[in-house]
């Protein structure tokens, strides 16, 4: 189990995400404050806090769906700068689950998933067609792949999304809260693909509300309120005794009912 | 009206065809190009990209073929009438398409361009293989409503001289003094033009709405 094996990566070796110092403003609101994080190459991390903390900003900024104003994020090594070259470097490593799927409708599942590598890796057909069923078949759903997604079940198509994001051999998933939009009996089967990913040694950041995943998987529990992450912690200690009073708060909240 | 009047007609007809083949494809080049500068994010070609399309929105197609007819000619650019007709109606079915095109672009989801960045997919594959094709299937009734409403527009090249399928009825009805007549056939004529596009653009909506569903 992930948990159990935590120690990621000896202190040398270079950090998949660090990010130092980030800020991030939409205008003159600050959405993040002075965030500082190091993550590991295999290391699990999960994000979670209030409604509006600047999780998903936090998470966006990563792969530069949104600019940061301040600060730096490298990826694997590569400082994310506002140019083409190296945000398209850092978005080939950099793969994303969304929390409506975002397929793309008009095309069929395996379409879905050998576009961006045929694309943007240069693979021939047949080769991102290997890759994509290979895929599939580990997201357990190779038998739908000449349907379009709207002819899935949510659960189906956000298994094909991470399928997708996988085909890019990215070293980084980012997923932003991808069971929230799901039927309550479709979220197992999603967080069951999350977590065997996460066995794999995929380096992931998770935004969620599935405590019993971070458990379960995660590595670190980050908490983030008003833009700035308060508190972090190996899960264990972190769900048991938690040190702020918003954390409490808000562990409170989701945890109580 | 003899065989002789109907051949006229016929080759009105195929004028009338050319000068809306002619503003299909040039305006859907070009509209295509407006769209696209209209959502580039970039402050000047969208503002000048938006004042094309207001201008010629905000005018009658008539003043717009005046204009490039005799108003060339004015500054000394006398054009054939049939280059200057499919100058203005590349003009005009840009403006219009571009205008119609940019509201289906950003009518595409927002989830979609980013689900594309994320994926790493450069400009030109995010619009020719994600934004596009929504968009297209978007703008079709749009697209199709204006395309007959264009080839019903080319009559109006007759002001500069220009003799296509309404200027030779007129021409064949002074002959003949047969108006009604006439103008029936001439009236068929464009319904067989205009009619499967019309068919065509409902059949595309309905494959599109069967392929995802
Ligand atoms: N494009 C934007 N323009 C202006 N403000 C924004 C924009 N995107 C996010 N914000 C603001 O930034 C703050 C952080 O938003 P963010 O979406 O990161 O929160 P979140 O923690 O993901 O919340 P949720 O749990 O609701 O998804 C919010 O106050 C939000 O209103
Ligand atoms: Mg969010």
């Amino acid at each position: 189990m992930a948990a159990a094996n935590a120690s990621p990566a000896p202190a040398s070796a270079q950090p998949m995400i660090a990010m130092r110092g980030v800020e991030k403003w939409y205008g003159d609101y600050k959405a993040l404050t002075d965030i500082n994080l190091t993550v590991a190459s295999g290391e699990k991390i999960v994000l979670c806090g209030p409604s509006g903390s600047g999780k998903s900003t936090l998470i966006r900024c990563i792969n530069h769906l949104e600019p940061y104003s301040a600060g730096e994020i490298r990826v694997d090594g590569t400082l994310l700068g506002d140019d083409r070259k190296t945000i398209d470097a850092v978005r080939r490593e950099v793969g994303m689950v969304f929390q409506q799927f975002n397929l793309f409708p008009h095309l069929t599942v395996m379409q879905n998933c050998t576009l961006a590598p045929m694309r943007s890796r240069g693979l021939g057909k047949a080769q991102a067609e290997a890759v994509a069923r290979r895929l599939l078949d580990r997201v357990k759903i190779l038998d739908q792949a000449d349907k379009f997604p709207a002819q899935l079940s949510g659960g189906q198509q956000q298994r094909v999304a991470i399928a997708r994001a996988l085909c890019m051999k990215p070293k980084v998933m980012l997923f932003d809260e991808p069971t929230s939009a799901l039927d309550p009996e479709m979220v197992k089967e999603v967080l069951d693909t999350m977590i065997s990913l996460a066995e794999d040694g995929m380096t992931m950041i998770c935004v969620t509300h599935e405590m019993g995943f971070a458990r379960q998987v995660a590595d670190r529990v980050i908490f983030m309120a008003g833009g700035a992450i308060v508190e972090e912690g190996h899960p264990a200690e972190f769900f048991k005794a938690p040190k702020h009073e918003r954390t409490r708060k808000f562990l409170g909240e989701i945890l109580g009912h | 009206m003899g065989w002789n009047e109907f051949a006229f007609l016929l080759r009105g007809l195929q004028w009338t065809v050319a000068l809306s083949l002619v503003g299909f494809i040039g305006g859907g080049v070009f509209g295509l190009a407006v769209a696209l500068a209209r959502t580039s994010g970039q402050p000047l070609l969208e503002r000048v990209t938006a004042g094309y399309i207001g201008l010629f929105q905000g005018t009658p197609l008539l003043m717009q073929l005046f204009v490039v007819y005799y108003g060339l000619a004015l500054i000394g650019l006398k054009l054939d009438a049939w280059v200057a007709v499919s100058i203005g109606f590349t003009l005009h079915a840009s403006a219009f398409l571009g205008e119609i095109w940019r509201g289906s672009i950003q009518a595409v989801p927002r989830g979609q361009t980013e689900a594309a960045n994320a994926l790493s997919l450069h400009y030109v594959s995010r619009m020719k293989d994600v934004v596009l094709p929504q968009a297209f299937r978007i703008s079709l009734p749009a697209t199709v409503g204006f395309l007959v409403q264009l080839i019903k527009g080319t009559s109006l090249a007759a002001i500069v001289g220009f003799t296509e399928l309404a200027r030779a009825g007129n021409i064949v009805s002074n002959q003949t003094f047969k108006p009604l007549l006439v103008f029936a056939v001439v009236g068929a004529l464009y319904f067989v033009m205009c009619w499967p596009l019309s068919l065509y653009g409902a059949h595309l909506e309905r494959r599109f709405a069967a392929a995802s569903r």
